[in-house]
């Protein structure tokens, strides 16, 4: 796996052994809105491409759990919310940008 | 603004109003925010915009039983609970009750990183969920723009605040949105104002002479009339309250009743009954001539007739008011214990003088007096220019004069022009006007009055001179002598001079009724001598008469005798022969 191979960096947000860490990520949604339709297969094309077998996804749709819209913080949708391993990141939009997922999710790619 | 919101008709209808329990704003806003509307308060930092539309939950709640939310993008929901306790409002209490309910979003531009497109379909459903939860009528959101500092894509944000404009006026709350006033004239940073077409509110806090005001404007009110000045507002222990404090009509109520002013002969003056209720008094006068004395007749009077009244000291305190004037002997104490006589003393420079306007506003509606009385005026020069003291005074006096409160102003005349400016400026105003003046005239200063103006009644024209004593507060003619107008010791002066002219004519006078006594006893005797001449004349004239006739009558006698006896033999004869 590519992620194994890769050299420990001196950023914070770099997990050295994450193999050993599940991720464990939430996806919020609102219903099929074109934005969370495509959030959700981008989050999962990066997920299988780069953390394959060591993610945890949950997708979570905010309009059949109002409530957890004030637990959690939420403004913008769709939201990932990355709880572990590290500390826990916050990245919104339709996971378009995967460098930027990557780099929120600490996770980083030598191409 | 863009052109479908201009194109909206109104109803002929009135726009329906959500009262917002604010003193004064209600009523400057002719009955409360657009229902189901937002409004847009904006203003710099600190000038109360987060309180004020606090306060429009809280009343909403407590008052008019609409719940309310309020989402909170600064301050914590504990913060803001212990921020309104100290005006005494217990939002914890009114959360447990579900009758308001807060919301704090907490947004962190270092915590998010944002991966494509994205809406803020989130924040919807919270605030959606926050309405729906205890049928929320009111809703806040303070301060919308920090989602501008949390989130990058501004076209989003500005797509999304539409969409969450249209959003509040579907669930039909009335909405307060609040804003940070942006740079170079723009009413809000981020240009709110674009969405919210239908209320903006300015709030504003400027510091003039190290004195700060608060004021509130209300910039556009679609639909409705609305008071278009800037309002002062105060923040107290009460809350925020609003003073709409220019009346626009000169319609108020008159009363033709009369009220005295506590010393006798000023009523004489005033057509013997004094002031008219309702009505506004100046009185004016240089330094020490006597003017919160009369002020201290009047509320003493006025106390006396067991009507309230509130004394509005801004040069001494009460004690010492109360101190000084037992020396004429007006005892205010007594009224001070019986809740009759309120003072409320304060120096003209703690605040601005929309804020001296707004808490004796607060203070008279408080306390309900039939009376009202400013010591000095002119204190408040110190605070503002001529002309804002005058136009402070005007809608204090109309205030007044609506609720039909009588006020006496009392104001220090200097020789100067700004003084005389007030006088000028505030003498227009008032319905009656006293100067008290300095006389001074032989080496002494004396105080005498005039009636300057007192609309709608006969008045004296005279000055009197005007006396303090220990036993209180008099007026007497003065004396119009050869020499012009007498006053003080020359006056009494004047008339020892006229006693003494008396007496010395008194004395005159009975010297020459002495002479003519005098003259009458001598004539009298004279007389009376000359009579006794006149008989002894008279007897002397008679004694030589009687004597002639005695010694004629002796002659005759002795001739008869004589006769007699020359005829005695012929006589015996005769008796013979007749034998």
């Amino acid at each position: 796996m590519s992620e194994q191979d890769q050299l420990p960096l001196s950023d914070e947000n770099v997990i050295h052994e994450h193999e050993q860490h599940v991720f464990q990520l939430r996806l919020f949604v609102t219903g099929a809105s074109p934005n969370s339709s495509r959030a959700i297969s981008n989050l999962k094309d990066i997920c299988e491409a780069h953390l394959k077998g060591n993610y945890d996804l949950e997708i979570i749709d905010v309009y059949q759990q109002p409530l957890i819209a004030e637990l959690e913080q939420i403004i913008a949708l769709p939201l990932l919310i990355k709880k572990a391993p590290g500390i826990e990141r916050r990245l919104i939009g339709d996971m378009s940008n995967t460098t930027k997922v990557l780099k929120g999710l600490g996770l980083h790619i030598d191409n | 603004m863009t052109k479908s919101h201009k194109k909206q008709q109104h109803s002929i209808a009135h726009l329906p109003k959500t009262s917002t329990g604010i003193t004064g704003l209600d009523e400057i806003t002719s009955g409360g925010l657009p229902k189901g509307r937002p409004t847009l308060i904006c203003g710099e930092a600190g000038c109360g915009k987060t309180l004020m539309s606090l306060e429009f939950i809280i009343r909403g709640a407590t008052e008019f039983n609409e719940p309310g939310v309020f989402m909170a993008f600064e301050e914590k929901a504990e913060e803001l609970a212990m921020n309104v306790a100290s005006l005494g409002f217990d939002l914890n209490k009114l959360q447990a009750e579900h009758k308001v309910k807060l919301d704090h979003v907490h947004i962190d531009r270092s915590e998010i990183e944002e991966t494509g497109e994205y809406d803020l379909e989130g924040l919807f459903i919270r605030l959606g969920y926050a309405i729906d939860s205890i049928g929320a009528k009111r809703v806040v959101l303070d301060t919308l723009e920090n989602l501008f500092s949390g989130l990058s894509d501004q076209a989003i944000l500005r797509a999304e605040l539409r969409r969450l404009f249209s959003f509040l006026k579907e669930k039909s709350v009335t909405a307060i949105i609040t804003g940070e006033k942006g740079e170079g004239g723009s009413l809000t940073r981020q240009g709110l104002e674009e969405y919210v077409s239908d209320c903006v509110i300015l709030l504003d806090h400027r510091v003039i002479n190290q004195i700060s005001t608060r004021r509130l404007r209300v910039v556009k009110y679609r639909g409705s009339q609305h008071g278009t000045n800037e309002y002062p507002f105060l923040i107290d222990e009460e809350g925020i309250s609003v003073l709409p404090v220019t009346s626009l009509k000169l319609e108020k109520e008159v009363s033709s009743k009369r009220i005295p002013s506590g010393i006798p002969a000023l009523d004489e003056m005033l057509g013997g009954k004094g002031f008219f209720k309702g009505s506004s008094i100046l009185v004016s006068g240089t330094a020490g001539t006597g003017k919160t004395s009369i002020a201290a007749y009047f509320a003493n009077e006025t106390c006396q007739q067991k009507k309230k009244c509130l004394y509005f000291a801004f040069e001494e305190s009460p004690k010492q008011i109360i101190r000084n004037m037992g020396s004429i002997n007006v005892d205010l104490q007594k009224h001070v214990d019986s809740g009759l006589l309120q003072f409320y003393a304060s120096r003209p420079t703690l605040y601005g003088l929309e804020m001296h306007l707004v808490s004796m506003y607060k203070n008279i509606k408080k306390f309900k007096p039939e009376a009202v009385i400013l010591d000095p005026i002119t204190n408040l020069i110190t605070v503002g220019s001529v002309s804002e003291v005058k136009s402070m005074l005007v809608r204090l006096i109309d205030f007044l004069q609506e609720e039909q409160i009588t006020v006496m102003f009392t104001a220090l005349s200097l020789n100067t022009i700004v003084s005389e400016q007030t006088d000028e400026g505030v003498s227009s105003l008032v319905d009656a006007w006293l100067l008290v003046r300095d006389i001074e005239y032989n080496g002494e200063r004396n105080r005498g009055m005039y009636i300057m103006k007192s609309r709608g009644m006969k008045h004296s024209n005279q000055v009197r001179e005007f006396i303090i004593t220990d036993k209180g507060l008099d007026l007497v003619d003065v004396y119009l002598g050869p020499e012009g107008v007498l006053t003080g010791s020359a006056r009494e002066a004047q008339k020892l001079k006229e006693k003494t002219g008396v007496a010395l004519r008194d004395f005159a006078v009975t010297r020459k009724d002495k002479e003519i006594i005098r003259k009458r006893k001598m004539l009298e005797s004279k007389i009376s001598s000359l009579q006794a001449e006149f008989e002894s004349t008279e007897e002397e004239l008679n004694k030589i008469y009687i004597e002639e006739e005695l010694k004629q009558q002796i002659i005759e006698n002795n001739r008869k005798e004589i006769t007699k006896m020359r005829r005695g033999i012929e006589t015996e004869k005769q008796i013979r022969s007749k034998k």
